[in-house]
């Protein structure tokens, strides 16, 4: 059983969240709630799966948590505490919280060595680390991101990586600031279906040994089960259901959801369409 | 599901000239009947989408077919070899016998032509005989037959939903009513309510007119409920082949089994995942 | 349990097309950013390269350029390899001279030219906002601004000023003028360039790990314009030659100097044409020429660089229509039927 100290008020909280885009059309001008009205709380050594379709809102939350993208209304908080959008506190909350993102060819930069993009944030975050313990330390990332040996990988350049490998160094970077909050952005949707888990188990194995708190964002609602702790569903940029991730998806409430469970593929449903397609339906 | 074969192909070989070659297709021989739908299950470098345009004759430099032969009994009773096409006899095989449907509509699709200047294009090129207002008429009906309102002909690509230019895309594959359609990826940039949607269409389709598909893809669970045969393909070659419950519950290959694996069952266990509590040690947290 | 071969990183397959798209990309260049060797790019490189040796060492051989000792209007000889001029300079000399004086102005306009270019494009696309619709107005403005009547002013004006003695009408003064002119399409080219690389997932990436905004420009986005940044230097050199030779013609340019515009503007005005003296304003002619061309077909082999495509598809053709001949193919290429 894990040891969790669970402090009031720890944890990276999304309170009220709300996002407008101002959409200019000719003269007329309409407003697109991309986050309208979203709140949650991811604990430490917890996952929660924000699940939804295109459109629903969940990258933009990602974004708003990773401080790349500002909000029209409502906040974040890190163990309690506003988070920042610039300055030394911006950095310290940016040591905390990091993201992966989705597409692992283009979240690397195809100049650069895969040894520099996990020194980066290390160097960042450390000042007054002297190169040599960073170098190490950077190699002690890929290995535990199971990129081994580290020095076959440290000068390749990211079009030599594949897919699920470039995904691993992305985790790495991830982790290099020393983050306790990982906002993982669709991260195996882009890669080969027999190299996801892999890469979905590596994210839960480091989640456990690290204690993060992680949140998960993706289309799929078998991995969101099986990955996640709790299970949130985002429809037009509104949190329809949320709930125990097992009990939300065998048990679900909301009509969105239950749309979402029957157009999911489902093997054991094998021949039913056909059937339903021959009387007519 | 008539039993008859539509398309035979026997020993294709595909090759990348480049250097060292690259051997994309190595052997691969199937056969599809009338109205069956085959599913070709494969992650990314083994080679469905190769053979897709293999099949169809559209290889791009620097392919090249090295070996096999590709017969398609046609309706009529005649036997047409497809290797052996060329000029206007590949002209009147394509699309009128067997037609494609691209991965990615928005690469597909003319951005600069409307709808219905593409659909008319297919005709005039296929039946120069085709009076307009018969073209227009078709091109309306089409449209009405893959689930779009008709009054979407003037639209642009642009100006459509994902979901609705697949359907164009769909609408313009079966145009000339063929014999076989073959699917690459067409629903997987989509959501999955929206795939469900055009799948049923397809096969509401397939019902009603009796073509025969070769779905392409790597969502394999998707494959095992709406196939009626799956081949499963791996580095060129095709591994295991066989009905879609048989596929599903009695694997043989190594590769079919990680590739189930692969996918968690939705309502069901959780497959190779290991769980993030403390399953490992089999205790239940 | 965990399933053991579930837990380590298989081995994964590329796209085919896209091993078949890596191998051609790798084998044809260099781990780094160089272009590949093709014809284009070797014939540009020998022309410049001969040009820019001619410009470099010959002077040291010649000569003095402003000797006029030497008979007049002499058509080429062994002694005066290219004649004399009117003044009795030695042709020759001066184009040597004039080589250099020229590849001067080019590089030094060239580079001005691309700084400026950088700081209102860079800038301005990744930073966005208020900063950037001013630099756009900026830029904006000069684009307006006709390019040659402009730099006759400014030339003009430069040369006019009091103070400035010898500088006034200095090579140097000419390029710079040249360079503070030229930079504005330039900057509109890296600064859609710069917006655009600013939405990449790296950038983003980079900002979450917490890079300050000039690092990300310097380290992550600049690195990626290289090929860019080269080929709008060697467009601002052939500018600058040309804009020095046109300026020159007009009497506006370094007369303090030899460049191979003073050499045209001298030829005109010592009435070459009339007197037959072709030898006078032909060499000078056919070098900007060659210079120009030599220098746009590199710009080709590093568009080829820049879009991979444009190298790749050629030779995917070639070397299936090789297949095809040594009899690997077993069907008619119907591709375009």
């Amino acid at each position: 059983m894990t040891d969790r100290t669970e402090m009031a008020g720890s944890g990276l909280e999304a309170r009220n969240l709300v996002r407008d885009y101002r959409i200019r059309r000719g003269f007329r001008s309409t407003t697109l709630h991309a986050v309208a009205d979203v709140s949650f709380t991811i604990e430490p050594g917890r996952t929660v799966a924000l699940v939804g379709e295109s459109g629903s809102g969940k990258s933009t939350v990602a974004r708003i948590l990773a401080r790349l993208e500002s909000t029209t209304s409502g906040g974040v908080l890190l163990d309690g505490h506003p988070a920042p959008t610039r300055g030394a506190q911006l950095d310290r909350y940016r040591s905390r919280v990091q993201m992966v993102f989705q597409d692992p060819f283009a979240s690397l930069n195809p100049f650069h060595t895969i040894l520099h993009h996990v020194e980066r944030p290390l160097r960042i975050h450390n000042p007054r680390m002297r190169g040599a313990e960073i170098r190490d330390r950077a190699h002690e990332l890929l290995e535990r991101v199971q990129l081994t040996p580290s020095t076959r990988f440290a000068e390749r350049r990211p079009h030599e990586l594949s897919g699920g490998q470039r995904q691993r160094v992305a985790i790495a970077r991830a982790l290099a600031p020393g983050a306790t909050y990982i906002i993982a952005d669709e991260p195996v949707s882009m890669l080969d279906v027999s190299i996801r888990l892999g890469v979905l188990n590596l994210l839960a194995e480091l989640q456990r040994s690290e204690g993060l708190g992680v949140l998960y964002i993706t289309h799929d609602l078998a991995t969101a089960r099986h990955f996640s702790d709790e299970i949130l569903v985002m429809y037009r940029g509104e949190i329809v259901e949320r709930g125990d991730a097992d009990t939300v998806i065998l048990d679900p409430q909301h009509a969105y959801t239950r749309t979402l469970l029957d157009a999911a593929a489902d093997p054991d449903r094998l021949g039913q369409l056909r059937e339903e397609v021959r009387k007519g339906g | 599901m008539s039993g008859r074969p539509v398309l035979t192909a026997r020993d294709i070989s595909i090759e990348y000239e480049v250097d060292p070659p690259v051997k994309a297709v190595q052997d691969v021989s199937l056969t599809l009947h009338r109205g069956e739908i085959l599913g070709l299950a494969g992650e990314s470098g083994c080679g469905k989408t190769t053979l897709a345009y293999g099949l169809n004759r559209l290889l791009k430099a620097p392919a090249l077919q090295t070996s096999g032969e590709i017969v398609f009994h046609d309706r009529d009773g005649d036997d047409i070899d497809v290797v052996g096409l060329s000029g206007d006899g590949l002209r009147r095989y394509r699309w009128d016998k067997v037609s494609m449907v691209f991965q990615g509509s928005m690469n597909s699709l003319n951005p600069v032509m409307s709808v219905k200047a593409q659909l008319d294009d297919v005709f005039r090129t296929h039946r120069p005989g085709m009076p307009r207002a018969e073209r227009a008429r078709r091109s309306a009906e089409l449209l009405g037959l893959v689930g779009v309102d008709p009054s979407r002909l003037t639209a642009f690509p642009h100006e459509l939903s994902g979901g609705m230019r697949q359907r164009v895309m769909i609408a313009m594959a079966l145009a000339l009513d063929p014999q076989v359609m073959i699917m690459d990826e067409p629903t997987t940039a989509l959501d999955v309510v929206v795939q469900r949607g055009i799948i049923r269409e397809i096969m509401r389709l397939r019902e009603r007119l009796g073509f025969a598909v070769i779905f392409i893809t790597h969502d394999l669970p998707l494959l095992i409920e709406i196939s009626d045969r799956i081949a499963v393909m791996l580095e060129g070659r095709i591994v295991e082949l066989g009905d879609a419950e048989r596929i599903y519950r009695e694997p043989e290959h190594a590769y079919t089994k990680r590739l189930l694996a692969s996918f968690p069952s939705l309502r069901g266990d959780r497959g190779g995942f290991v769980r993030r509590r403390d399953e490992q040690e089999g205790a239940s947290a | 349990m965990a399933d053991p071969r579930l837990s380590s990183p298989q081995a994964e397959p590329l796209p085919t097309s896209a091993v078949a798209t890596e191998r051609m990309v790798r084998a044809a260049r260099v781990r780094t950013l160089l272009p590949s060797m093709s014809g284009k790019l070797l014939t540009g490189l020998i022309i410049v390269g001969i040009i820019t040796a001619f410009g470099l060492i010959a002077p040291s051989f010649v000569q003095d350029p402003r000797d006029s000792s030497n008979p007049a209007l002499l058509p080429p000889s062994p002694e005066h390899l290219l004649g004399t001029t009117k003044l009795g300079y030695d042709v020759f000399a001066q184009l040597a001279w004039g080589t250099q004086g020229s590849l001067f102005v080019g590089l030094v306009a060239g580079t001005v030219s691309l700084l400026l270019a950088i700081v209102f494009g860079v800038l301005a696309g990744y930073f966005g906002g208020v900063l950037d619709e001013v630099l756009t107005l900026v830029t904006n403005i000069m684009l307006v601004i006709p390019g040659l009547p402009l730099v006759m002013v400014i030339a003009a004006y430069v040369q006019h000023t009091e103070g400035l003695g010898p500088l006034a009408r200095s090579s140097l003064l000419v390029a710079l003028v040249l360079g503070i002119t030229g930079w504005a399409g330039s900057a509109v080219v890296l600064r859609a360039t710069s917006r655009s690389l600013r939405t990449r997932d790296y950038v983003a990436a980079s900002r979450v790990a917490g890079e300050k905004p000039l690092r990300i420009i310097f380290v992550e986005i600049l690195p990626n314009l290289v090929p860019l940044l080269a080929a709008q230097l060697i467009f601002g050199v052939i500018f600058a030659v040309l804009g020095e030779a046109g300026l020159s013609y007009l009497g506006l340019g370094p007369t303090g100097s030899i460049t191979l515009g003073t050499m045209l503007n001298d030829a005109q005005t010592g009435q070459a044409v009339g007197s037959g003296a072709w030898w006078w304003f032909v060499p000078p002619g056919a070098v900007i020429a060659l210079l120009g061309a030599g220098l746009s077909l590199i710009n080709f082999a590093i568009d080829e660089v820049v879009n991979p495509k444009l190298r790749i598809a050629p030779q995917a053709a070639r070397s299936q229509r090789k297949a095809r001949k040594a009899g690997r193919g077993i069907a008619d290429d119907g591709a375009f039927a």
